[in-house]
């Protein structure tokens, strides 16, 4: 009687509804606790779980037989990751002047930096030199070339980051698309920054896509529009 | 020996580490591969599928935060993209109510040889399941997901993963009183 009871418990009922994730093994300890005690003091719940537990295995085999892909795939995958490193190589970590003076300022915003330098007006400055901190760490060509060629190939924007952007996040926002800082802050501009959208010159439409896509990053950009 | 965590690979992933996605592609490929073709139900399809959700984790990995597991996110990319593809092809969708084909017509001898067997006929019942409860029974038995796991993979509540996977079970016992089997629940 007093099991009968129980069976309409919504306690039991929760029970019984776990008991999959208690045989798969992810449920909380606490959880499984609770269970191990009511299967001890449950027939009924003990035969719905051996239930589950056949449930399970088959499951299982059913999935195991279902194959794997060819090597098609992975040569695919690794084609087109192979194409976009060409495209635009991913940046790697190095360590050098610039990097600590970016990770030591990575945990100030700009804003808190502007405000310890004692006016608002040197934002821009920190900014700057916070920035600059940035392409200089991620300025890793082997040889010295005339940079100025290379820098006028390929899709820009214009940025203006928003006060509160760390370094940190500027970084990764740049990495994150990976676009890199060319020029500023530029003099008529306003803390406005040059960036390369891509190696190559993409479509207006392309570049617009990419832009709206950035500007929606509000917390690191507050301007962005496309440059030539 | 512990080989290095997925969340670790991540990172150096997100770095350009090219070796890093090797490991993480052989330690996840199939499973996802599996999840997926239990979707689209086509191999080359569910082929492409899967270089494009570990292109996308190439991509993306300087983005992860870690809210969830690797394996979980890459589920969720990859349900995504296989939904995406069905609603490509206007024949097939993702509907709740169809089912993988379980055919209720009359048995070959193939069909009876079966259904002798009780594990080949439980499994025949667990692909008759629609669409949606298979999904949900593969995550929890076969992918191990947790319920905040599948929660975040399908996109509800967890209240309703346990319901969901609750009446899949159900309907599962159903489908096997219909060819014989009686479980005694519910």
């Amino acid at each position: 009687m007093a099991m009968n009871t129980m069976n309409k418990e919504p306690e039991r009922q929760d029970l019984e509804m776990l008991l999959p994730w208690h045989a798969t093994g992810t449920l909380s300890r606490r959880d499984s606790d609770r269970i191990e005690r009511a299967l001890a003091a449950d027939g009924e719940l003990a035969r719905q779980y051996a239930l589950v537990r056949e449930e399970l295995a088959e499951t299982i085999h059913l999935n195991e037989t279902l194959g794997a892909p060819s090597a098609r795939a992975m040569d695919k995958l690794f084609a087109a990751i192979d194409a976009e490193e060409a495209r635009s190589p991913r940046r790697r970590p190095s360590f050098d002047l610039a990097q600590r003076i970016s990770e030591f300022l990575a945990g100030f915003t700009l804003r808190t930096l502007a405000w310890a330098a004692g006016a608002a007006a040197v934002a821009l400055i920190v900014q700057a030199a916070v920035i600059a901190a940035v392409v200089l760490k991620d300025e890793r060509a082997p040889t010295a070339g005339p940079k100025l060629a290379s820098i006028n190939r390929g899709s820009f924007a214009m940025v203006r980051f928003a006060p509160q952007a760390t370094a940190a996040e500027i970084t990764n926002f740049l990495g994150a698309y990976k676009a890199s800082l060319v020029e500023g802050p530029l003099k008529a501009g306003g803390g406005l920054y040059r960036i390369r959208l891509a190696e190559n010159p993409l479509p207006p439409n392309d570049v617009g896509k990419i832009v709206r896509q950035m500007q929606e990053e509000s917390r690191i950009v507050g301007f962005i529009a496309p440059a030539d | 020996m512990q080989s290095t965590s997925d969340e670790v690979l991540i990172g150096r992933i997100a770095n350009g580490d090219r070796l890093a996605m090797q490991v993480l592609y052989a330690r996840h490929h199939v499973r996802v591969f599996r999840f997926v073709i239990r979707i689209v139900r086509d191999e080359s399809t569910a082929e492409d599928l899967i270089s494009d959700v570990f292109l996308d984790v190439w991509r993306q990995a300087g983005r992860f935060q870690g809210r969830s597991s690797v394996s979980t996110w890459m589920l969720a990319v990859a349900r995504f993209k296989a939904l995406s593809a069905l609603r490509r092809r206007p024949d097939e969708e993702f509907d709740e109510d169809s089912t993988a084909g379980i055919d209720d017509g009359s048995d070959d001898p193939h069909t009876s040889l079966e259904k002798k067997d009780k594990s080949a006929l439980i499994k025949r019942c667990l692909a008759g399941l629609s669409a949606q409860h298979r999904e949900i029974i593969d995550l929890v038995y076969y992918h191990d997901k947790s319920v905040e796991e599948v929660a975040a993979i399908v996109g509800i509540p967890e209240n309703t993963v346990k319901t969901r996977v609750f009446y899949a079970r159900k309907k599962l016992s159903e489908l096997l009183k219909a060819e014989g089997i009686e479980r005694g629940w519910p």
